[in-house]
C-alpha cells in the first residue's frame, strides 16, 4: 500500500536520500536498519509530507505525496507515527493526549473518544495513568502512550523512528512488547531500530540504508547470517555484538 | 499632609480605574494579537513573515507616545469621525504591546522542539488546531513570566494617554495641582500608586519563575 | 472615509518644514546628555548591587526599584512640578523662574530612570564575570575600589554592549515624553504642526521616519564600537 518510486531528496547541497525504491503491502512489517545520517528517519517523515522531497514519487494507498491536490492530512491519519522521543503534548493529561486528535480531526464526541483511548490504554498495559501527565510518567509509560495516541487515529499503516533508541534498558522491552502484539494482530509495521532481536521476531523484509541508499535487503535469517555487501557487513557486526 | 490627596481621592481613583481599564483593553488585545505575530515571525511563508517582520520593527523603534497620536490623528480619517481618546488610545496600546508580546511568544514558540510539531501533525491535526491546541498553550505556560513583565510595563505605559487627553489618573492629578498646587503630595501618591502595582505584579512574576525552574515541567 | 487631502508637503514648506529638524537635534541633545547620566549613575548603583557589603546592595537595590515600578512620564513630572518645591519656599521660585527648565528637568529625570536600567545590564555583566576574577585581582594586592575600576567594570562593559544598545534607543525613544512639559523636540514639533496646519498625519508620519532613522543611526554606532572593543576570544558575531 506504500510505493516509494526513484525518490531523492536535497537539504540546499546535501543529498539525504538517493533514488529509493521500495514497496510496503498490506500486513507487511518492513524494518529499516543503518548508520545514523542515513536518511532512514527522513525517509518516514518524507512518507506522511512532514518532509518534502525533490525527485520521484510516493504514493500511499493509491494516492500520490506529488500530487498537488492531494490533502495532507487525510493522508496523515492514515499513518501513524511514533517518535523516538516519545513527543507527548507536556501540557494535557494522557488522556487528552489521545483524544484531541479524534476529537479534533474526526470530530468524535467526548464520551466515543475517551472510550476507546481507555481500550487503548488497556492494550498497551497502563490504563490507571489515563489522569497523568507525561511528566509522572516513565520513559517507557510515555512511548506507550505515544503508540496509544497514533492508533487513536485508526491508522493502516504505524510507523516508527527509533522507539527504543532513548529509553532506559529496563523499558527497552515492554515497548518492543506492544509493537510484537501489533504486529501479530497483522497491522502494516515500517519501524526504524537498532533492535535486532525484534526484527528477527517480527520483520518480513530487512532494509539496510547508508548514505541515503538501499545498499541491501533481505528476509529474517539470511539478512543477519549472509549479508551479501560489506558495508551491511560492517555494520551488523557493530550492532549485533 | 495629604489633604489634597484625600479630599481628591474619589476623583484620583476615578481616573486610575480608567488606567486599568485600558490596560485591560491592552493586554487582551496585546496578547492575542501578540501570538498572531509570533506565529507570523515563525511563518516559513515569505508572504506572511515579511510584512510581519516590517511592522515588529517598525513598531519597537518609535516611541509610544508618537503611536498614540499617529492613531489619534488617523482613526477619525478612517472612521470619518471624531474619535473617543479611549478608544483611539486603546487600539494604539494594542498594535503596539502585540510587538513585544508578538517576540516573547516567538521565542516561545521556537523552544518548541520540531518533532513535537511533527507529532501533532502525524496524527491529522491541521497548522490551526496544532497552533490552537498545541504551540499557544505551550508557549504561553513557558513564557509567563516574561509575559507579566511585559505586562507591567503595558500597565505603566498607560499613563502615557495623557496626551490625548484621557481622563486617567496623570491628567486628572495635574488637574488637580493646577488648582491646589500641592505638587509633591499628588504626584508622589501617583507614584506610590503605580509603584505598589507594578512591585506585586513583578513579585508575582517571580513566583511563577521560581515555580517553573523547579518543575521543570514544560 | 472623511474627505481627508494629504499633504506631504508640510514635511519641508517653511516653516514646518525645519521644525521637524529642529525637533530632531533637541531629541539628539536630551537623548545623548541624558545617556551620559546614564551610564555614570547605572554603572555606580550596578556596582552597588554586586558589592559584599549589604548596606549598599540594599540602597542599590531601593533604587532600582523605585525607578523602575514608576511610569516615566510620572516620574518626569514629579521632577518638574514637585521638584522644585523640594527646595524649599524661596529657591522654589527662582528655579521655576529659569529660562530652559524643562530641558534640563528632562535630561536628568531621563537620565536618572534610565540609570537604573543600566544598573542592571551591569549587575548582570559583573555577575557573568564570575567570582574567579574577583579573587584572582584582589590577590595581587588591589583594593576593591581599584578592581571595579580598573578591572571589572571596563570588562563588563565590553560584555553588555548588546543589551546597552537596546537602552540608548529606549532613551531616544523616552526623550519623546518630554514633550509633555514642553521641550520642544521631535514628536512635540509634530503636534505644533498639526495645531498650526490640521496635517498632524503627515507630520507625525514624517517623525517616525526620523526614529527609525535615528534608531538604525545608534544601532550602527553601538556595532562600531562594539567590534572596536571587542574581547579577543569570546563570543564573536
Amino acid at each position: 500500500m506504500i510505493e516509494i518510486k526513484n525518490v531523492s531528496k536535497w537539504f540546499g547541497d546535501f543529498q539525504v536520500l538517493a533514488d529509493v525504491n521500495e514497496v510496503v503491502q498490506r500486513g507487511q512489517k518492513v524494518v529499516i536498519c543503518g548508520p545514523s545520517g542515513s536518511g532512514k528517519s527522513t525517509l518516514l517523515r518524507c512518507i506522511n509530507g512532514l518532509e518534502p522531497y525533490q525527485k520521484g514519487e510516493i504514493v500511499v494507498g493509491g494516492t500520490s505525496l506529488s500530487d498537488p491536490k492531494t490533502n495532507l492530512y487525510k493522508l496523515r491519519e492514515k499513518l501513524g507515527m511514533v517518535f523516538q522521543r516519545f513527543e507527548l503534548y507536556p501540557h494535557m493529561t494522557v488522556m487528552r493526549n489521545i483524544t484531541l486528535a479524534p476529537m479534533k480531526v474526526r470530530k468524535k464526541s467526548r464520551q466515543e473518544a475517551e472510550k476507546k483511548a481507555m481500550e487503548l490504554l488497556d492494550r498497551v498495559g497502563i490504563p490507571d495513568k489515563a489522569g497523568a501527565f507525561p511528566a509522572n510518567l516513565s520513559g517507557g509509560q510515555q512511548q506507550r502512550v505515544a503508540i496509544a495516541r497514533a492508533l487513536a487515529m485508526e491508522p493502516e499503516c504505524m510507523m516508527f523512528d527509533e522507539p527504543t533508541s532513548a529509553l532506559d534498558p529496563e523499558m527497552i522491552q515492554e515497548v518492543l512488547e506492544v509493537m510484537i502484539g501489533l504486529a501479530k494482530e497483522g497491522m502494516t509495521m515500517l519501524v526504524v531500530t537498532h533492535e535486532m532481536g525484534f526484527a528477527r521476531e517480527v520483520a518480513d523484509e530487512i532494509i539496510f540504508m547508508d548514505e541515503g541508499r538501499i545498499v541491501e535487503r533481505g528476509r529474517g535469517e539470511e539478512f543477519f547470517k549472509n549479508p551479501k555487501s560489506q558495508r551491511t557487513k560492517d555494520f551488523l557486526g557493530q550492532i549485533l555484538k | 499632609m495629604f489633604d489634597a490627596v484625600l479630599q481628591n481621592l474619589p476623583y484620583l481613583l476615578g481616573g486610575f480605574l480608567t488606567n486599568v481599564q485600558l490596560a485591560v483593553f491592552a493586554l487582551a488585545g496585546g496578547l492575542f494579537l501578540g501570538t498572531l505575530v509570533g506565529l507570523g515571525r515563525i511563518s516559513k511563508r515569505p508572504w506572511v513573515y515579511h510584512p510581519v517582520t516590517l511592522y515588529v520593527n517598525l513598531l519597537r523603534n518609535i516611541p509610544l507616545i508618537l503611536v498614540i497620536f499617529w492613531f489619534y490623528f488617523v482613526m477619525p480619517i478612517l472612521v470619518g469621525r471624531t474619535m473617543d481618546p479611549f478608544v483611539s488610545a486603546a487600539v494604539s496600546f494594542i498594535v503596539f504591546e502585540a510587538t513585544y508580546f508578538g517576540e516573547i511568544f516567538r521565542a516561545g514558540f521556537q523552544s518548541i522542539s520540531k518533532d513535537l510539531v511533527s507529532a501533532a501533525y502525524s496524527t491529522g491535526l491541521t497548522y490551526r488546531q496544532t497552533a490552537a491546541y498545541i504551540l499557544v498553550p505551550i508557549a504561553f505556560r513557558r513564557m509567563l513570566p516574561s509575559l507579566i513583565t511585559q505586562s507591567i510595563i503595558t500597565f505603566q505605559d498607560t499613563s502615557l494617554a495623557y496626551v490625548i487627553g484621557l481622563q486617567e489618573i496623570v491628567r486628572r492629578t495635574t488637574i488637580v495641582d493646577s488648582m491646589e498646587v500641592r505638587s509633591i503630595q499628588l504626584y508622589s501618591f501617583v507614584a506610590v500608586l503605580f509603584f505598589i502595582i507594578c512591585l506585586a505584579g513583578s513579585r508575582i512574576s517571580l513566583h511563577y519563575e521560581e515555580k517553573s525552574r523547579k518543575a521543570k515541567v514544560l | 472615509m472623511l474627505a481627508y487631502k494629504f499633504d506631504w508637503g508640510v514635511l519641508w514648506r517653511q516653516p514646518s518644514g525645519e521644525w521637524l529638524l529642529q525637533g530632531l537635534w533637541l531629541t539628539i541633545q536630551i537623548g545623548a546628555l541624558a545617556w551620559v547620566i546614564a551610564l555614570t549613575l547605572g554603572i555606580l548603583f550596578g556596582t552597588l548591587r554586586s558589592v559584599r557589603f549589604w548596606p549598599l546592595r540594599i540602597l542599590g537595590s531601593v533604587y532600582v526599584e523605585v525607578f523602575r515600578n514608576v511610569p516615566f512620564l510620572v516620574q518626569l513630572f514629579f521632577w518638574f512640578y514637585a521638584g522644585p518645591m523640594l527646595f524649599g519656599k524661596t529657591l522654589q521660585f527662582k528655579i521655576n523662574a529659569l529660562s530652559g527648565l524643562n530641558y534640563y528637568v528632562a535630561i536628568v529625570a531621563l537620565g536618572l530612570y534610565t540609570a537604573s536600567r543600566v544598573g542592571e545590564h551591569v549587575r548582570a555583566g559583573f555577575a557573568s564575570i564570575g567570582h574567579g576574577q574577583y579573587d584572582a585581582v584582589l590577590s595581587t594586592g588591589m583594593t576593591p575600589v581599584q578592581m571595579y575600576w580598573h578591572v571589572m567594570i571596563p570588562h563588563a562593559l565590553r560584555l553588555i554592549i548588546p543589551p546597552l544598545t537596546t537602552e540608548f534607543l529606549t532613551i531616544f525613544k523616552n526623550s519623546a515624553v518630554a514633550m509633555t512639559i514642553g521641550v520642544a523636540e521631535t514628536t512635540f514639533m509634530s503636534y505644533k504642526i498639526d495645531e498650526q496646519t490640521f496635517h498632524g498625519l503627515e507630520a507625525t508620519t514624517g517623525a517616525m521616519a526620523i526614529y527609525l532613522v535615528l534608531g538604525m543611526t545608534v544601532v550602527k554606532l553601538m556595532n562600531v564600537i562594539e567590534a572596536r572593543f571587542q574581547i579577543p576570544g569570546l563570543m564573536s558575531r
